[in-house]
């Protein structure tokens, strides 16, 4: 396989940017990313830079896949956009499947392109998604694929056949070395993501994406509602403006005990 | 019966699983008193055994052997599906750390039921119904786990690591689970040097200056790194800086980087998105810096001063400096 260079997957979700404020749908099932715009979470974008490095190194090819409504084929083009050069849509409601449902549905695409010839060496995706949460979809997915998968993954190496997958552990960096086809959960920090470029915009234009239709129903994500927790009522304590607030800080500090 | 998977450092059972021992008890007690069972792989330290009887534990199931030298999230989970299975327990829960979120993950694979992760509450036992952070705790998510076993990590700082009222002598069981060796393929093969814990390190020091955008630059970190020696503390930034590659990811504080919970915290020029107070919430007090009074970050503080970082800070650095004399 070392020869005819890797094949990544990497696995997006469209979600809402929550970097201001959040709002919820009006049924409470998922937050409403229409006035602030939709992102992927940045475990994500770094998991995207790992498979088109790992791709571009072995003359190998990374495949974006993701799993939502017809609008994730933004995410989609975005990932090509960076250097993925194929993508694959499974056209469904992502707020009606549960973390199983998704997993089970890559594993279909996953089993599907291995029974045509075009099997992965490397399924990555992000350690949680940024609307949901779960922190599960990689590891169901192993389990669904039959394959071993390291979780929190910073940087990974490929020396025939054998990933050297890096992890910033409890205790300090770990290494796992596990030999492909394997999966990956990626963590934000290993990898500086790329912006995209003016050519590769316009290349990821061309790629034509193949589009799915899910394999089974989904048995959804047993979510009852969404709420938004209380604000907290600000209790803030103005010392001061500018620099001659100094001295009231420095009292602060002594009152702490702190210098 | 409640199986909890605890982890151990040097110390003894960290704090983020004695927390969880909290929620359980609380669980057990609403459940009309049902017994609490640990499960501990790998080393255990001395200290443990205290821990765990002070914190009202009845029964510890201490896994060790050739096959858990090293850890292996599917193998971890082997041992707790193992212990489950022939104790009956209808709850299995675990700390919202990332190890915590893993082995539970696997074990929600191998069991084929829900995991809920980051669980802040409970509502109600039958049917089952907990409330978790979702979006980094910018939104909260209830959900039914109606499937047995109930699985489901507890988000870290949502509940108190007390004591238990009644201090219990927990039975003590020393086992060595078979572990298919599929479960070993992806495993610790090597270990870096151990993180360092003195005064510098983000996730233990006592003080951590903060600097996000209003740093204005890579150049613009002089001051409150200054100021961050001077108190025996530690640089933490937002994640605008790191991605701007003005200072590296490992200083992160947030949903993405490092959790924080020093005595103080002293956010300068950081908006405090929610993705970022994620990370620094549990600081004991917080003392925001920032030229806008109306940023979350000022509002959600316990102190904070109106200004420009690059004239407070170097103004508080010289303040300081001039009372040591
Ligand atoms: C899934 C996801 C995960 C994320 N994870 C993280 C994470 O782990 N950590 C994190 O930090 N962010 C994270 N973010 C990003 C987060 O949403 C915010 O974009 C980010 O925290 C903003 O950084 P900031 O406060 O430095 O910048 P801004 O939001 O731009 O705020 C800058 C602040 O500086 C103030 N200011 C400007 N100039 C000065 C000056 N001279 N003196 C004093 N004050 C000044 C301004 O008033 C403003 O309040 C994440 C986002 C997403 C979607
Ligand atoms: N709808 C989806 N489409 C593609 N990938 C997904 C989808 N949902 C989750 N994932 C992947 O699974 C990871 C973990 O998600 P989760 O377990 O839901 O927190 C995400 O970071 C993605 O890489």
């Amino acid at each position: 396989m070392a020869d005819e260079g890797l094949r990544v997957l990497v696995c997006v979700k469209r979600v809402p940017d929550s970097s201001s404020q959040v709002v919820l749908t009006p049924d409470q099932q998922a937050v409403d990313g229409r006035m602030a715009g939709y992102t992927v979470s940045p475990h994500e974008e770094c998991a995207i830079e790992l498979a088109v490095r790992l791709a571009d190194a072995t003359g190998g090819v990374a495949t974006a896949l993701s799993l939502g409504p017809g609008e994730s084929a933004e995410q989609l083009r975005n990932a090509l956009a960076v250097g993925c050069t194929a993508a694959v849509h499974v056209v469904a409601d992502a707020v009606a499947f549960g973390p199983a449902d998704v997993a089970r549905e890559i594993a279909a695409v996953v089993k599907a392109h291995g029974d045509e010839g075009r099997g992965y060496d490397l399924v990555l995706l992000g350690n949680d998604a940024a609307d949901t949460g779960d922190f599960q979809v990689g590891i169901r997915l192993a389990y669904a694929l039959g394959l071993p998968v390291v979780n929190g993954v910073s940087t990974l190496e490929v020396v025939d056949g054998m990933v050297s997958a890096h992890v910033d552990g409890p205790d300090g960096a770990e290494t796992y070395s596990v030999p492909t086809p394997m999966v990956a959960t990626i963590l934000e920090g290993g990898v500086e993501p790329r912006y995209p470029s003016l050519k590769g915009r316009m290349a990821a234009k061309k790629v034509e994406i193949e589009e799915r239709s899910p394999s089974a129903d989904p048995v959804g994500s047993h979510r009852v509602q969404l709420t938004l927790p209380p604000p907290a009522p600000s209790s803030v304590e103005i010392l001061g403006e500018g620099p001659s607030a100094a001295a009231a800080v420095v009292d602060l500090f002594e009152r702490l005990g702190v210098r | 019966m409640i199986l909890l998977w605890l982890e151990c450092d040097a110390a003894g059972v960290t704090d983020i699983s004695l927390e969880t021992v909290a929620f359980a008890r609380s669980l057990a007690a609403a459940g009309g008193g049902i017994a609490i069972r640990a499960a501990l792989i790998g080393e255990v330290p001395e200290a443990a055994r205290d821990q765990l009887a002070a914190h009202g534990v009845d029964e510890v199931h201490h896994v060790s052997g050739p096959s858990y030298d090293a850890y292996a999230g599917a193998a971890w989970a082997s041992a707790l599906q193992d212990i489950r299975a022939r104790t009956g327990c209808v709850v299995v829960a675990a700390a919202g750390s990332p190890r915590g979120n893993e082995v539970l993950a696997h074990l929600a694979a191998r069991l084929d039921v829900p995991m809920a992760a980051n669980v802040l509450s409970f509502s109600g036992l039958s049917p089952f119904e907990v409330t978790r952070q979702v979006a980094g705790g910018a939104a909260l998510e209830e959900m039914r786990l109606s499937q047995r076993p109930a699985l489901f990590t507890v988000a870290g700082h949502a509940w108190v690591a007390t004591p238990a009222d009644t201090p219990t002598s927990p039975a003590w069981h020393e086992e060595s689970p078979a572990v298919a060796e599929a479960d070993l393929l992806a495993r610790v093969s090597a270990r870096g040097e151990t993180k360092e814990e003195g005064p510098g390190a983000l996730t233990t020091a006592r003080v951590v200056v903060g600097a996000g955008r209003g740093a204005g630059g890579p150049g613009g970190f002089d001051h409150v790194i200054e100021l961050a020696g001077l108190l025996d503390g530690a640089l933490g930034v937002s994640r605008v800086v790191t991605s701007l590659g003005w200072r590296p990811h490992h200083e992160q504080v947030g949903q993405t980087g490092s959790r924080i919970s020093p005595e103080l915290y002293i956010p300068c020029g950081i908006s405090g998105a929610i993705q970022h107070w994620a990370g620094c919430s549990s600081s004991k007090t917080i003392l925001a810096i920032n030229t806008d009074a109306e940023a979350p970050m000022v509002t959600k503080a316990h102190y904070a001063v109106v200004g420009d970082m690059h004239e407070v800070v170097p103004a508080v650095v010289e303040e300081l400096k001039r009372r040591r004399g």
